[in-house]
């Protein structure tokens, strides 16, 4: 049951369009001077691929060698475009303000738009890949420029930051790419020598023919490799660091889609490992880093005193509960990882757009100097105390539902488990509470300089996380469902 | 495969892990750049061979990458760094040269105990091979953890590197194998032309990312 073909403009699909576009924009943004006019590229850019991809939600092409969009995929791909845009939205105004301020040149900024649409292009590509080794490479290709994005100030911390990015980041993927020789090797005798031997689609329908053990160890690689990339605990090192000290839509890229790209990667060698009866269930390796996660990054949430940082641990903690439920797996649990990857996704940005616009404001991101927000700045401070109470998991947000179906689903086949993952999901709670309480009331901190802030992508994003905890669309539960059967 | 062709390829794979053993040791920066040297040209001979053998003309290219970037480009280049910075001083590494020798030996029963039990499928040259690339991986990872300075952290990488070009090349077929190694090439460039950035616009006082570390508590 294959899909007609689907022949848009220009003679491109929409699958290859998704990656055109970007490629297209990152060649333009490298070449046109100015950044108004580079802002408003990034935008338009990223607006075409987010309806190019929208369009993937009603026709999808057949799948090829090198590429394909399928029901796992496409909530991927939607996703990443439809934040990419929001981002760049925020970016646009983000970066007016740095380059009042002076923290960054206008030829620096050429390199950051170019930088954006690569990374667009690089995340793009590993979704739709049909190809161990293209999705490899587009990951790497993602990695480097977000190295480049976070080095962008030039400051002592950023290349720092950058610096261990790069090397944990680097060994993450060398590591990943020995599993997927592995994963090749473990393929030859069934499929044959060459291309076969790394295409999904070939490897998903001969998978139960593979060596069992070859594939547990191939499988032990991708998940430190790609779960470097995930920012697993103890694995995370590079995380908070590149959060805080690039610029701050970059941060809300890296903790929105960067992850779930890798997150994206591991989830599809696990179905491999599936369709592999004979090979180690997959799960429990998963469940134990996704809690380990939650609850390390639980406790280090309470000793941080920069804003950035201090979310980038909640990234940690929510990626954490994302691999806990997949690794769980069953129909219930897998649903509510979809659910939580995309709240997650939502609401993270969202508070990294404000957070973004606070330390402009403020001119600071340690949470020291930045008191009485929502009565400096009323909008910015509820809309942050909104953001955390999404992310905290209150009702009546999102979240509170995706990790409510998590902890449920938990319950009922492993009480002990649920009890060890409400307690890290309670501590990281604490925290968020302790600390918005300290930003948005009390006396306010001085240094406030009128802001001309974005505030459509941040209260899209809201407004979608509570329609999300108010009301579920059928279509969107019936889709979440199919997917999260397919992921078995 | 004959038993010439097995034999020359498995002994051109242990002269690897080998030269992995021969990093280990090294005090030096300027010895450890030369003792990478001759790895990537062991590697060269090795790839090389695993051509000639598959008859993969392809693969004639990662060699030649081998020889080209990593026995030539790259070590000119850290030369020049190491002179520049002037540290052929002593490199501190964290644990003791004992010790990690007796790691890396570990890794190496470790790595041969796993690949050679799981892989009875794969033929036994493939098997073999993969055993030697996952030694040469661990022993680079090895070295990138007991060492500070940055330079030896880039030799570590690519060492480490090293085992997975081997891996790949020893996996009969397989595909974007040349590719990989030009993404690789791209990564390690992108590193060195970092470090040597950092120097040039004078960040920092040294390339020990000790250092890095200080800027971090400071903060924190």
């Amino acid at each position: 049951m294959t899909p007609p073909p689907f022949s848009g403009f220009n003679g491109f699909n929409a699958v290859e369009a998704i990656l055109v576009i970007p490629a297209a924009g990152a060649i333009l943004l490298a070449l046109l001077p100015g950044y108004r006019l580079g802002a408003r590229i990034n935008v338009v850019a990223s607006l075409l691929t987010f309806l190019t991809a929208a369009s993937l939600l009603a026709r999808r092409p057949e799948i090829g060698l090198y590429l394909q969009v399928d029901d796992l995929s496409i909530v991927f791909v939607v996703l990443n475009t439809f934040v990419g845009l929001t981002a760049s939205v925020f970016s646009a105004s983000y970066i007016a303000h740095e380059i009042d301020v002076g923290r960054i040149t206008e030829r620096r900024l050429r390199l950051y738009h170019a930088m954006y649409q690569v990374l667009m292009f690089a995340m793009n590509l590993a979704l739709t890949s049909n190809n161990l080794g293209l999705m490899w490479v587009a990951i790497e290709v993602a990695t480097l420029t977000t190295v480049l994005m976070v080095a962008l100030y030039r400051t002592h911390e950023a290349i720092e930051a950058a610096w261990k990015y790069f090397i944990l980041g680097s060994v993450g993927i060398a590591l990943a790419l020995f599993g997927t020789i592995l994963v090749y090797v473990a393929a030859r005798p069934v499929v044959g020598q060459g291309l076969q031997g790394m295409v999904w689609t070939v490897l998903m329908r001969h998978a139960a023919g593979f060596d069992p053990a070859l594939l547990n160890v191939a499988f032990v690689f991708l998940l430190l490799g790609y779960g470097t990339k995930v920012g697993l605990a103890p694995l995370h090192a590079w995380l908070p660091d590149a959060h805080a000290e690039g610029p701050t839509p970059i941060s809300a890229v890296l903790s929105g889609l960067l992850l779930n790209v890798a997150l994206y990667a591991v989830l599809r060698f696990k179905l491999l490992l599936a369709a592999a009866p004979a090979a180690l269930a997959p799960g429990p390796l998963m469940v134990a880093l996704g809690l380990m996660s939650v609850l390390f990054a639980g406790l280090m949430l309470y000793r941080r005193r920069d804003i950035k940082r201090f979310f980038a641990y909640s990234s940690i903690e929510h990626m954490g509960v994302i691999v806990f439920a997949f690794g769980m797996g069953g129909p219930l649990a897998n649903f509510a990882g979809l659910l939580h990857m995309t709240m997650h996704s939502l609401t993270k940005s969202a508070i990294f757009y404000t957070v973004g616009h606070i330390a402009q404001v403020k001119g600071s991101q340690r949470m020291a100097d930045i008191r009485g927000l929502t009565i400096t700045h009323p909008v910015l401070g509820w809309t942050l105390v909104a953001g955390v109470i999404a992310i905290a998991g209150l009702p009546p947000f999102g979240i509170f539902t995706s990790e409510f179906l998590v902890i449920s689903s938990t319950f009922a086949r492993q009480p002990a488990l649920a009890v060890a993952l409400v307690a890290g999901i309670v501590v990281a709670f604490g925290a968020l509470l302790l600390r918005v309480q300290g930003l948005a009331f009390g006396d306010p901190s001085p240094g406030s300089e009128p802001d001309g802030a974005s505030y459509l992508p941040i209260f899209a994003h809201l407004g979608l996380v509570l329609c999300a905890g108010l009301f579920l669309p059928a279509i969107v539960v019936a889709w979440f469902q199919h997917v999260a059967r397919l992921l078995g | 495969m004959s038993g010439i062709a097995f034999d020359v390829a498995h002994l051109l794979a242990g002269s690897l892990v080998l030269v992995s053993f021969m990093l280990i040791y090294q005090d030096r920066l300027t010895a450890m750049i030369n003792v990478f040297t001759l790895q990537a040209v062991v590697l060269a001979l090795a790839v090389s061979w695993q051509a000639y053998v598959q008859d993969a003309p392809h693969l004639y290219v990662t060699a030649a990458i081998a020889l080209v970037f990593k026995a030539v480009v790259i070590p000119t280049a850290l030369h020049r760094i190491i002179r520049r910075l002037g540290i052929h001083r002593e490199i501190e590494t964290v644990v003791g040269v004992g010790p990690t020798m007796l790691g890396g030996i570990g890794l190496v029963a470790l790595s041969l105990v796993v690949m050679l039990k799981v892989a009875h499928e794969a033929d036994r040259l493939a098997r073999e091979d993969l055993a030697f690339a996952l030694s040469v991986v661990l022993l680079g990872l090895l070295i990138m953890v007991t060492r500070r300075n940055a330079v030896s952290l880039i030799i570590g990488f690519m060492s480490l590197e090293n085992g997975l070009v081997l891996a790949a090349t020893g996996a009969k077929g397989m595909p974007l194998a040349v590719e990989f190694s030009v993404a690789f090439s791209v990564l390690i460039a992108f590193i060195v032309i970092g470090v040597f950035l950092f120097r040039i616009r004078e960040r920092f006082e040294t390339v020990d990312i000790s250092a890095l570390d200080r800027f971090r508590e400071q903060r924190e």
